[in-house]
């Protein structure tokens, strides 16, 4: 893949770099660099793709950068299947945190965004100072104090720890209102309320589809860092079959170094399989946390 | 904590009704004063959710967290089944906390690594970015997907990979550096801190890369023509001209680092799986509150070591915040 693209070599053309002259060494340089980098970026994934194909024998005995016997159908029953198939309940887990919690998150933010973007009443203040100031209360403060909290109201090790509290994130409320001061008309808003539509009719109608780039940058931002989660799952689940597949995985990882039973070759193919969504909605979705980047950058 | 009740106090200067500020304007033309109170009330009711989820959820357990340091909990029986006495001791967990050789041992050792990491990553992401921008914008577009690919990975999975890779058993980087005539052991102490920044920076120098790649776009290009009459050449327009460009995205990338680092969990608890031997239980801050709060069991005294961990944060995000703030 690298290879095909580092043999190309530049040519002047139209749409020529800005700030680069045309000197052959210096292009030459640049592709050099280039070309390292993108190496250096994909060997790694390169590997795993290729290791999660191999029988076990032939993850220890063969050429580790190239394919050996293809015994990809056969790993994935066993990945499928092992211990009464857990790893696609994890899975199952892992979408539905991800899926549930940025749902609501999107839909809660959503919301305050835009009731902080466009009405004036008393507390609207204090609200953008309880969003700004909780940007610096860090995360691993408050999971010890949530674990108390989840104890003491029973939420502790359901499946609703890891999706209601996740609803509720200052910084998506921030870039929703960024985004509402920007991408919804005052004037809009007053039009449809000389045609007699209600407040929250306005929302749902008219506000929230004006505001699906932020929604969905919300969305996709959330369900990354969710199914990517670990310190929180491994303090608020006890239970094993309520997992997500990351936390599976590294009880998978902790145990091939001490078990009898190797699980390497599982938590490799397990970790490409748990991959995949995250790759395919980043690459679908590219234009969306292109766009959080830059309204993070706002800040 | 003292932090954030000062930045809550900040940006609200003015929550009286009759002081409304500059967001009056939008209900100018109200025709009787009852309907605008009930629109405004309406207003108020979208933030209701958000509001109600945010104190359960962080203001609680913020207050539950720090009630919790003013007491001790001791068991007066052997190990198990003993019976557990709850006593007020005030501020002595706290101040425990703030004299743990332990923690700050450990705080020591993410501060060091945050300090070489974090430059390296951006000094990296620059040299990517600047790199792409000197190339076609078309295929620029390609290497940047390219160059993505490791960003899109998820961090858990990342560090998967790399254990992997640097392993003795599984791994081709082993084989490979003993072909050039070196014996590496990844996961030995020496080579720990190098191991793990290797892969910190492969995960998230991609995210860097596209801020800074973004900034550059913004660079007008009028001024690169007139650095060339003046006779500049490609790396002193890159290093005088792009570089001064994305210093303010520098500094926000690096305040998010700042902040990641010293919260370091996942990926040392992850190695403490492959090598327990060299990676100790109280080997990063937070991973030193894991451990005294699930395996020595100690809630109070592992929720003070959270709030000291907090106030470290806090208080080096604030600077770096004021200092960019100078700076731009």
């Amino acid at each position: 893949m690298s290879a095909q693209v580092t043999a190309r070599s530049p040519r002047i053309g139209p749409d020529e770099p800005p700030g680069i002259s045309g000197s052959r060494r210096n292009r030459g340089l640049v592709m050099l660099g280039l070309g390292a980098f993108v190496l250096y970026s994909v060997a790694p994934v390169w590997w795993l793709v290729v290791a999660a194909t191999k029988t076990r024998e032939d993850l220890y005995r063969s050429d580790a950068l190239w394919f050996a016997d293809v015994n990809v159908v056969e790993n994935l029953r066993q990945l499928f299947t092992y211990e009464h198939a857990a790893y696609p309940r994890w899975l199952a887990n892992s979408v539905l945190y991800s899926g549930a919690g940025s749902v609501g998150l999107t839909l809660v933010s959503l919301a305050a965004g835009y009731g902080l973007a466009k009405y004036s009443y008393r507390g609207r203040g204090l609200t953008m100072g309880l969003v700004i100031g909780s940007f610096l209360i860090p995360g691993a403060l408050l999971t010890i104090p949530s674990y108390l909290l989840y104890v003491r109201i029973g939420l502790f090790d359901t499946v609703w720890a890891m999706i209601v509290p996740s609803c509720f994130s200052a910084f998506s409320v921030y870039l929703a209102k960024v985004y509402a001061e920007a991408a919804v008309p005052s004037e809009l808003i007053e039009a449809a309320r000389i045609d007699g539509a209600g407040e929250y009719r306005i929302f749902w109608q008219i506000a929230l589809r004006l505001m699906t780039t932020a929604g969905a940058t919300i969305f996709l931002l959330h369900f990354v860092a969710q199914w990517n989660a670990f310190f929180g799952p491994l303090v608020f689940l006890r239970d094993s079959g309520k997992w997500p597949v990351m936390l599976g995985l590294y009880s998978w990882l902790q145990r091939g170094t001490d078990s009898q039973y190797d699980l390497t070759g599982m938590v490799i193919i397990g970790a490409l399989v748990a991959s995949l969504p995250m790759v395919l909605l980043m690459v679908a979705m590219q234009r969306y946390w292109r766009s959080g980047v830059s309204l993070g950058s706002l800040k | 904590m003292s932090t954030e009740t000062t930045l809550v106090a900040r940006p609200s200067p003015t929550t009286s009704p009759t002081a409304t500020g500059p967001g009056g304007r939008r209900d100018a033309t109200g025709p009787r004063i009852s309907w605008r109170v009930m629109r405004d009330l309406k207003g108020a009711s979208f933030s209701l959710p958000f509001l109600l989820g945010f104190c359960v959820f962080t203001l609680v357990p913020l207050v539950l967290g720090i009630s919790e340091t003013f007491y001790t909990t001791k068991s007066s029986g052997l190990g198990l089944g003993g019976d557990k006495t709850v006593q007020f001791t005030g501020l002595d967990q706290l101040a425990k906390a703030f004299r743990d050789a332990t923690f700050w041992s450990g705080l020591g050792r993410v501060l060091l690594f945050a300090a070489v990491i974090i430059p390296l990553t951006q000094a990296t992401a620059l040299a990517m970015a600047l790199l792409l921008d000197a190339v076609r914008r078309r295929w620029a577009g390609r290497y940047r997907v390219l160059l993505l690919v490791p960003y899109m990975i998820p961090g858990m999975v990342a560090t998967m990979i790399w254990l992997y890779l640097y392993s003795p058993i599984v791994g081709p980087l082993r084989p490979i550096a003993a072909t050039f005539g070196f014996d590496v052991d990844f996961f030995s102490s020496e080579m720990l801190w190098t191991s793990m920044g290797n892969l910190i920076l492969w995960n998230t120098v991609g995210f860097n890369m596209l801020i800074l790649y973004g900034a550059l776009q913004g660079v007008p290009g009028e001024i690169f023509d007139a650095a060339r009459v003046d006779g500049a050449g490609d790396l002193r327009i890159a290093w005088s001209i792009k570089v001064p460009y994305v210093r303010s995205s520098l500094v926000l990338t690096t305040l998010l680092s700042i902040i990641g680092t010293v919260q370091l969990f996942a990926e040392p608890t992850l190695f403490r799986a492959v090598r327990p031997e060299t990676i100790t239980r109280d080997f990063t801050p937070a991973m030193y509150v894991y451990d005294m709060a699930f395996k020595v069991g100690d809630i109070n005294y592992a929720t003070a070591l959270s709030i000291v961990l907090a106030v470290v944060v806090g208080a080096m995000s604030a600077v770096v915040y004021r200092f960019s703030k100078e700076a731009s």
